[in-house]
């Protein structure tokens, strides 16, 4: 699928908009003593850039605990999220879910997720309620390498399936579950091997240059759409930062990976591939990075301006009808 | 206001009142579609002309598919965690999804799928999402099945915020509580026993409701309460006419609902009988039967003149040889004792 240069610049706006959120939104957090499950996609951004890019607000997504940019290239308001962030009522969980649980159901984003592969059945249950309502929408799964030895996701690969479901199951391998390396992890050397098992195509693609994602996504949604069924994409990515904002990576890995990583950086292949064509100049890109700084800087000054939630948020929202009295039976609650 | 005890309808078995409910209830609502092991059987062979071999494991799902069809009506892997949280992603993308689990036994292999996202998806979403999910499980010991197929493990699901369940404990109950828990809009439980398929009982032929978290009073009585939940409703009802006639009235509340649970109509009940004991299959610690009986203690305490008491399985799993699975599970003997000794020669 070819892009023009409409299709290349909300690319790397997507990218640029991933890196400043987190660049910003991650250390704003944590002086707002937030910071606990933080988890920064910083060096991952051409992965959700290159496959959302191909997706609607009808389609759907599921997510992992390294979610923020899947959420971004869903469409899902910065500054909404800046406020999830900070435990904002104007979040769009209304502040109780934080990072960990970013949902927009208007954007088709079923929620980042704390339980690694917990979203994966969820996904392929949308392109279930796609194919049996006949609404010509996809899924796509994002999970690390880590999930990719979560039994869940082969239980789901297999029903996709056997079901022939308009789903799309993308392994973001980043080379390291927490501390564990991915070639300690993972009896198999390309996780997208692993598609031969279920009958589906096996995607394996550099997660760093996201023209190569882009390509490989739209064969992958292209199927889906078509009703022939789920794809396995593999995009071989990098994080920047620790597991968390606590975790220090050299302690499990070197300095000189990761230099080689960043002199792979998504946002500075683009730009070199991009520049030299001719058809977007450096400044343009420059004035993009610049308009996604302000925007971060809107979005801290919307979160913190943002009201808390009330105290007696606490009980709403388990469902949808229950008797509010139960929630606090027999606890001593006064509030 | 809803009959909680059925006057009109014709009889049928509990196992037909389920079947019955799903049929009603698929008819209504093109969105509501069901999967699980085996609900129809034999899957993908109907070019062979073989088309529901199984009916369900317990012939509850018999003769959906030849109605709905195999695109509402899945067969699906052995994979609980698979189709099950499919089934939760599908519930929160506008299907209004049944999804059977065989037992369970079996709900430690898809436990994350109901622990972590069906009960929790709306609230960790800020309320952004319905999840009208129902799924449909089996109880009780006594037939022989050992200790990985006979649990009655309701009342793990009662301890986690954000699901609901339903123990229906005859034909008229199986059909009002399976309707009103696909009509709504929470993840709800929906266990059935086992021991009550072949149960007749009276059932109207049109559809209705009876409320999520509403229990009953299936016997007055003003000496005793006795909690029955599920087919221990049956042993209560016969422990209450032996009682009678040593001169002991017991009132036997039919629980129904595991979450949420009718506190109020079990105190309201001990207010004027001052005595509890309830009757419970699954296993003694931290469960229903202990909950029920701290908040009696904690809420209805002046009017009690006798410790809230249970009978219940022991801490143990379910044994397989008869004479251990007959001593295991609770009886009318083990009611009768308990609440005798409560009495303590007063009666």
């Amino acid at each position: 699928m070819e892009l023009n240069r409409e299709g290349l610049l909300n690319l790397y706006t997507t990218m640029s908009t991933i890196r400043h959120f987190e660049e910003r939104g991650i250390p704003e957090t944590g002086q707002r003593g937030m910071s606990a499950s933080v988890h920064s996609s910083v060096g991952q951004e051409a992965v959700p850039a290159g496959v959302c890019a191909h997706l609607t607000n009808d389609d759907y997504i599921g997510s992992t605990h390294r979610g923020h940019g899947h959420c971004i290239a869903k469409g899902v308001d910065p500054k909404k999220m800046m406020a999830e962030l900070f435990g904002r009522s104007t979040g769009p969980n209304k502040g109780k879910g934080g990072s960990m649980h970013i949902a927009d159901m208007t954007k088709g984003m079923l929620g980042t997720n704390g339980v690694v592969a917990a979203s994966i059945p969820l996904a392929v249950g949308a392109a279930l309620t796609s194919k049996t309502k006949k609404l010509g929408r996809v899924a796509v799964a994002f999970f690390g390498d880590g999930a990719a030895n979560q039994g869940v996701l082969h239980e789901s690969m297999n029903l996709a399936s056997v079901w022939k479901l308009p789903v799309i199951f993308c392994c973001e391998n980043n080379g390291y579950a927490e501390s564990t390396p991915f070639e300690y992890a993972s009896s198999i050397a390309a996780i997208s091997d692993r598609a031969a098992a279920y009958d589906m195509p096996g995607f394996n693609v550099d997660g760093m240059d996201v023209f190569a994602v882009y390509e490989a996504a739209a064969l992958a949604i292209e199927r889906a759409r078509s009703g022939e069924g789920p794809s396995l994409l593999e995009c071989k990515t990098y994080r920047y930062y620790g597991h968390t904002v606590f975790d220090n990576p050299l302690t499990y890995r070197s300095s000189e990976e990761e230099d080689y990583y960043k002199s792979r950086d998504p946002l500075k292949l683009f730009r070199e591939k991009v520049i030299p064509e001719g058809s977007i100049t450096e400044e343009e890109l420059n004035n993009i990075d610049l308009a996604c700084e302000q925007q971060m800087e809107e979005a801290v000054s919307y979160a913190d301006n943002s009201p808390l939630p009330e105290l007696n948020d606490l009980y709403t929202d388990v469902y949808d009808d229950y008797p509010l009295s139960m929630m606090k039976r027999g606890t001593n609650m006064s509030i | 206001m809803v009959e909680m005890i059925p006057t009109t309808g014709r009889e049928i078995l509990y196992r037909e009142a389920i079947n019955e409910a799903l049929r009603q209830e698929m008819r209504a609502d093109e969105n509501v579609i069901i999967m699980g092991e085996e609900i129809a059987g034999g899957a993908g062979r109907e070019h062979l002309g073989i088309v529901d071999a199984w009916g369900g494991p317990f012939r509850t799902t018999v003769g959906l598919i030849q109605e709905f069809g195999n695109e509402r009506v899945l067969d699906t892997p052995l994979s609980e965690a698979g189709f099950i949280g499919a089934a939760i992603g599908a519930s929160s993308t506008g299907l209004r999804v049944i999804a059977e689990l065989m037992f369970v036994d079996f709900m430690g292999v898809c436990w994350d799928q109901l622990i972590n996202n069906a009960a929790k998806m709306r609230y960790m979403f800020g309320g952004q999402v319905d999840v009208p999910f129902t799924m449909l499980t089996r109880i009780g010991a006594g037939f022989g099945s050992a200790a990985q197929h006979s649990a009655s493990y309701y009342s793990l699901f009662s301890h986690m915020p954000g699901l609901k369940g339903v123990v229906p404990s005859d034909a008229y109950t199986a059909k009002g509580l399976l309707t009103a828990a696909i009509r709504d809009n929470d993840p709800v439980i929906y266990f059935e026993h086992k021991g009550l398929y072949t149960e007749p009982g009276l059932v109207p032929e049109d559809p209705y409701v009876l409320p999520l978290g509403k229990a009953r009073t299936v016997r007055n009585g003003s000496d005793i309460t006795l909690v029955g939940i599920s087919k221990m409703t049956w042993v209560c009802t016969e422990a209450a006419k032996q009682l009678s006639e040593i001169g002991i009235e017991a009132e036997v509340i039919d629980l129904l609902s595991i979450s949420p649970i009718d506190y109020d109509h079990i105190i309201e009940s001990v207010k004027k009988t001052h005595a509890v004991v309830v009757v419970d299959e699954d296993t003694p610690v931290c469960s229903i039967a202990s909950d029920i009986c701290s908040r009696v203690a904690e809420e209805a305490f002046d009017y009690l003149d006798a410790p809230p008491s249970k009978v219940t399985a022991p801490h143990t799993p379910v044994p397989y040889s008869r004479i251990l699975e007959d001593q295991y599970v609770p009886n009318v003997e083990r009611v009768l004792s308990t609440v005798r000794s409560l009495f303590n020669g007063y009666r």
